[in-house]
């Protein structure tokens, strides 16, 4: 099994987001950068499937030529080697983005038996790059997964619902999105990182198509005003609470 | 001409469905257009969407549709959207509605904008849309016609109205093999803990790091029980393993809205903040008083969890008593 895992540079904020003054992007200098929890989840899976299976893991990703961190860190965890589409730092809309994977995919000497994607990036949440990518590359696709069982050249995946869970099987080659919950990820360790440093990273150089969905303008959304009142350090507190308890009828 | 794709399940129409088509109406109506709906499978459900407006309640039925298949519905709302002239294809921020969606953006070679909360229609169509699960507001433009749009759930409420006389149009989408290769199988019902639900819960009593460990978690079950709400939790307590996904609270976990939210040391990370940001009123216990969450808090308590949870659960046995 060769598993395919796409994952997106994107900054690891604190507790409240900045937004640069062109009113374009969030300001980052000052924050480290991570990936989304469905992607970590992605990963984990990835190599847990490889470690079963055998086979190998790759992990993609469209962003700065600094989204190397980003890959390195999923080789600590066990992704054999690295694809980085690079850009200039701008964003690429969903179409774009997908047409740019597919590419690379198609171009890869690795027939990808399962390609796997968070259900929606951390930032744009989309909703669309795995679905977009499994049409062009004419294969099906599930999203929103929760439990992915591989057997016969089949894949079943879970998906859970309000009801209960739907179940899908698709035969091989796939494309899954899925969820975080999906595993609890491993932590690297610290000859998985010394391993990484030296995997290799091959590096693409699309041009950026012009966006169809385009973005004008972010902002922080204004919120309902609040400032914590304090009620009371420690225990004492308690009294306190109750009346608010009371207040809005929960007791 | 507005056209929303509708929802359904066992006979019943989505929520979330009937708010799309009370916007898709306003939309319609200040462009002088017709609302028309598009419902994949059941005919039986298209009855009711007249009182919603709609002009004509578009049904796809096909021997093969017997369950949700996102493809094939995708496909159906092609044929529709193609056929009519359509100039905004409109459905839910669910996760069936922008599956499907996002389908139907890939056949089409459309441009997509999901989780809107606005969208105002023209050349180019502008859409006001959510990121990092609303933590940051987008404004965009959409180039491509039609325009292709999901609405988040709640941005209006679904109300009746309009002048549509919801006539039924039956036809048959042509699928392939593969618009087929993934339809809904219904499984058992999930594992879920006896009680009240995470998501439909009126008091959520929830933990994070500062909770410790597993164990910690003790008196959150003790005074959830007491106000008769259930248990949540960080991505931090998941990821230690201390409690199981299902109660995670966050942007990659359930969004909430309860009437009252306890957060017992958690800091407050946006992806937290995003699940339970709605909350009608949150009152936190940390140690550490310039905690992030203490900006989205009603009310606070400095102190350890260990300490001050005890002594409210102490007092709330003597207020229900008194």
């Amino acid at each position: 099994m060769d598993v395919l895992v796409c994952i997106k540079r994107v900054p690891l904020s604190g507790g409240k987001f900045t937004i640069t003054e062109d009113g374009l992007d969030i300001e980052s200098a000052k924050l480290g950068f991570t990936i989304s929890p469905h992607e970590e989840v992605a990963v984990e899976e990835a190599v847990r499937i490889a470690e079963k299976e055998g086979g190998s893991v790759t992990v993609l990703t469209l962003g700065p030529p600094d989204a190397e961190e980003q890959i390195r860190e999923q080789m600590a965890i066990g992704a054999d080697r690295g694809i980085l589409i690079e850009t200039d730092g701008q964003e690429w809309d969903p179409q774009g983005t997908a047409s740019a994977i597919a590419d690379a995919i198609n171009a890869d000497e690795t027939d990808f038996d399962l390609i796997i994607m968070g259900n929606e990036s951390a930032d744009a949440s989309g909703y669309q790059v795995g679905i977009r990518v499994a049409h062009k590359l004419g294969r099906p696709v599930v999203t929103g997964v929760k439990g992915i069982t591989i057997a016969d050249g089949k894949a079943t995946f879970e998906r859970p619902v309000k009801t209960g869970r739907e179940m899908y099987e698709v035969p091989l080659p796939a494309v899954v999105t899925v969820l975080d919950g999906l595993n609890i990820p491993r932590y690297p360790s610290v000859p998985g990182r010394i391993r990484a440093k030296k995997k290799p990273i091959e590096r693409l150089n699309p041009e950026r198509p012009e966006p169809k969905l385009e973005k004008t303008h972010l902002e922080v959304p204004v919120m309902k005003s609040r400032q914590a009142q304090v009620l009371g350090n420690g225990p004492e507190a308690a009294p306190a609470v109750v009346e608010i308890f009371k207040q809005i009828g929960v007791i | 001409m507005v056209l929303v794709l509708v929802d359904h399940e066992n006979g019943e129409i989505d929520e979330a469905s009937l708010q799309t088509l009370t916007y898709g109406r306003e939309l319609a109506a200040a462009a002088g257009e017709p609302l028309e709906a598009l419902v994949v499978g059941d005919v039986g459900v298209a009855g009711s969407l007249g009182a919603y407006g709609v002009a004509t309640v578009h049904v796809a039925v096909h021997d093969a549709l017997t369950g949700y298949a996102p493809v094939a519905a995708a496909r159906a709302a092609a044929d529709v959207a193609s056929r009519t002239g359509s100039s905004l294809v409109l459905a839910a921020g669910s996760p069936r509605g922008n599956e499907v969606m996002a389908h139907l953006g890939a056949l089409t070679d459309l441009p997509v904008a999901a989780d809107c909360i606005k969208v105002t229609p023209g050349s180019p169509t502008q859409v006001v849309r959510a990121r990092w699960g609303g933590s940051l507001i987008e404004e965009a433009n959409l180039h491509g016609a039609p325009a292709l749009a999901t609405l988040v759930p709640h941005t209006v409420a679904a109300e009746a109205g309009g002048s549509g006389t919801g006539e039924v149009a039956e036809f048959t989408p042509e699928l392939s093999d593969a618009d087929l290769f993934v339809v809904a199988r219904q499984g058992e019902a999930a594992h879920e803990s006896s009680g009240v639900s995470l998501a439909d819960a009126k008091v959520v009593v929830s933990g994070g790091r500062g909770v410790g460990s597993a164990e910690g978690f003790a008196p959150l079950e003790e005074l959830a029980e007491l106000l008769g709400g259930t248990i949540g939790c960080s991505r931090v307590v998941t990821g230690n393993g201390w409690r199981p996904h299902t109660e995670q609270v966050g942007q990659t976990g359930t969004k909430i809205a309860p009437d009252l939210y306890i957060a017992c040391g958690i800091s407050g990370a946006t992806q937290h903040i995003a699940g339970c940001r709605n909350s009608k009123t949150m009152i936190v216990i940390n140690t550490d008083p310039e905690a992030a969450i203490m900006g989205y808090a009603d009310y606070a308590i400095i102190g350890d969890v260990s300490k001050v949870l005890p002594a409210i659960i102490d007092e709330t046995k003597k207020a229900k008593v008194g």
